[in-house]
């Protein structure tokens, strides 16, 4: 059986959803913008998230990306075993990329590590940069999620020793306060701990696409509480609106290991999800 | 206080501005960041002349994302970027030049000193270049596009552009280190 879908229609499919990322926020993000405005009691943070909600409703009036820095674009793709394309995905997806930078459109922000060459086009070696996991069904599922800069350079990872659980929670609030305004403040912060050294900074990024409604537990909780008591604010400066969710994700490690990744995203965050495939 | 200022800016404009104060500009405003700052330096160590004026100047930290359509360059989107990368080159850059003002987000370090002899550190809400690009009204001209679109200098003209909050006075108030500093205290009661 091969899965009904021309490659044409592929390419618009993800070109859109590009669109539909870069110049609008899921629902539940906005709603945490508008409870930390309503909170809100210092002055200069309050003014600030109200900027960002005029900046959200301009963006998704006039379809314009809500950031300049339309980030790094990445994918996070779930295939079913039994989707079958019948054409090459990354070259396609590769290719809606290109059309979406000329169309909607995005800033070139793919440069050559070392001779910061610009591609032009937001291609590159390893860029876009598709995570694939293989599971049951027939549907393929595609989550874009594009990065900007300002908060992933704030991010860290640090390969703890096994017995330095403790540790985390203090870690996770060092990196913060180095970060304080740069990552654009309020962030949801994504934390991957174990797995190995790429797994938990996947896991951390991967967490970062969790409702935020959804309630936050132990570690999560702990450190939400801790990282809006630091006075950080709205962009560094000032208030109570540090963090609007923490997320932790898990996975088994090394018995001699415990990586721990802090993925900082800034209150844009940007992600939408598109299903192709099923049972028609 | 509110301030709407307008370029050049002048020496006493902006001395009667405070940390915490909300300015709004109009006029002109050169784009540059990392990559143009050092060129800015770079071509100042070899005493060659810029192809723009940066005396009472509004620098602004931006890479904005442009369309080029037929009757040239069309802002899209235009946000903040990250002043803190500028940090280290800024001291030298404001020694050579009369900038007046910088806009950008989420701070600089150790700047404060360096404004002291007539510069301000304005903050503009990151990420809100929807916002922004709506404020810009024309762009005058581009240099350096060899650079790329984010890390070239963007001359454009803006209308009221702000709300910005001064974040680092002509007195070397600076917030964003005051909020730093307490950030710290809190992280070491944690501890």
């Amino acid at each position: 059986m091969s899965t009904k879908i021309s490659r044409e229609s592929f390419i618009r499919s993800i070109a859109d959803l590009l669109r539909k990322t870069e110049t609008e926020l899921p629902d539940d993000v906005v709603n945490a913008i508008r409870k930390a405005e309503a909170a809100e009691e210092n002055k200069v943070a309050k003014f600030q998230l109200r900027a960002i909600l005029k900046n959200l409703e301009i963006a998704k009036k006039y379809r314009v990306p809500m950031c300049q820095d339309t980030g790094i674009m990445i994918f996070f793709a779930e295939i079913g075993s039994e989707f079958q394309p019948g054409f090459d995905l990354e070259a396609a997806i590769r290719e809606a990329v290109i059309l979406a930078t000329t169309e909607i459109p995005l800033r070139p922000n793919a440069v050559d590590p070392l001779t910061r060459k610009n591609s032009g086009n937001n291609t590159g070696v390893g860029i876009p940069d598709i995570h694939w996991k293989l599971v049951p069904g027939n549907q393929l599922k595609i989550t874009a999620a594009p990065k900007g800069a300002g908060s992933e350079n704030m991010s860290s990872l640090r390969m703890f020793n096994p017995t330095e659980t403790g540790s985390i929670k203090n870690f996770v609030l060092e990196t913060i306060v180095t970060a304080g305004g740069m990552p654009c403040p309020p962030l949801t912060i994504g934390i991957g701990i174990g797995g190995s050294f790429d797994a938990a900074a996947r896991l951390a990024k991967e967490s970062l696409l969790e409702p935020l409604d959804a309630p936050m537990e132990g570690l999560e909780r702990e450190i939400f509480e801790a990282v809006n008591t630091l006075g950080i604010g709205c962009m560094g400066l000032g208030g109570s609106t540090t963090a609007l969710a923490v997320r932790v994700k898990t996975a088994h490690c090394h018995t001699a290991s415990l990586p721990v990744a802090v993925n900082i995203q800034c209150w844009a965050n940007r992600h939408a999800s598109v299903v192709f495939g099923g049972d028609e | 206080m509110e301030y709407h200022l307008k370029t050049p800016l002048k020496k006493e404009d902006i001395e009667k501005l405070n940390a915490g104060d909300i300015v709004y500009i109009s006029g002109e405003i050169l784009t540059a960041r990392d990559e143009a700052h050092a060129r800015i330096l770079e071509m100042g160590e070899k005493k060659e002349e810029l192809p723009f004026s940066l005396e009472g100047a509004v620098i602004y930290h931006c890479g904005p994302l442009m369309q080029k359509t037929e009757n040239g360059w069309k802002v899209v989107s235009a946000g903040p970027t990250t002043s803190g990368r500028m940090s280290k080159m800024t001291p030298p850059l404001l020694k050579a030049h009369d900038v007046r003002a910088i806009i950008g987000k989420g701070g600089m370090k150790d700047v404060a000193d360096a404004l002291k002899n007539g510069s301000v550190y304005l903050a503009y809400t990151g990420g809100c270049a929807a916002l922004a690009a709506e404020l810009i009204k024309e762009v005058k001209a581009v240099h350096w596009l060899d650079l790329g679109m984010p890390e070239a200098v963007w001359v454009l003209r803006v209308e009221e552009f702000g709300p910005l909050i001064v974040g680092i006075d002509t007195k070397g108030k600076d917030i964003f280190a005051e909020v730093r500093e307490k950030a710290q205290k809190q992280l070491e009661k944690q501890e």
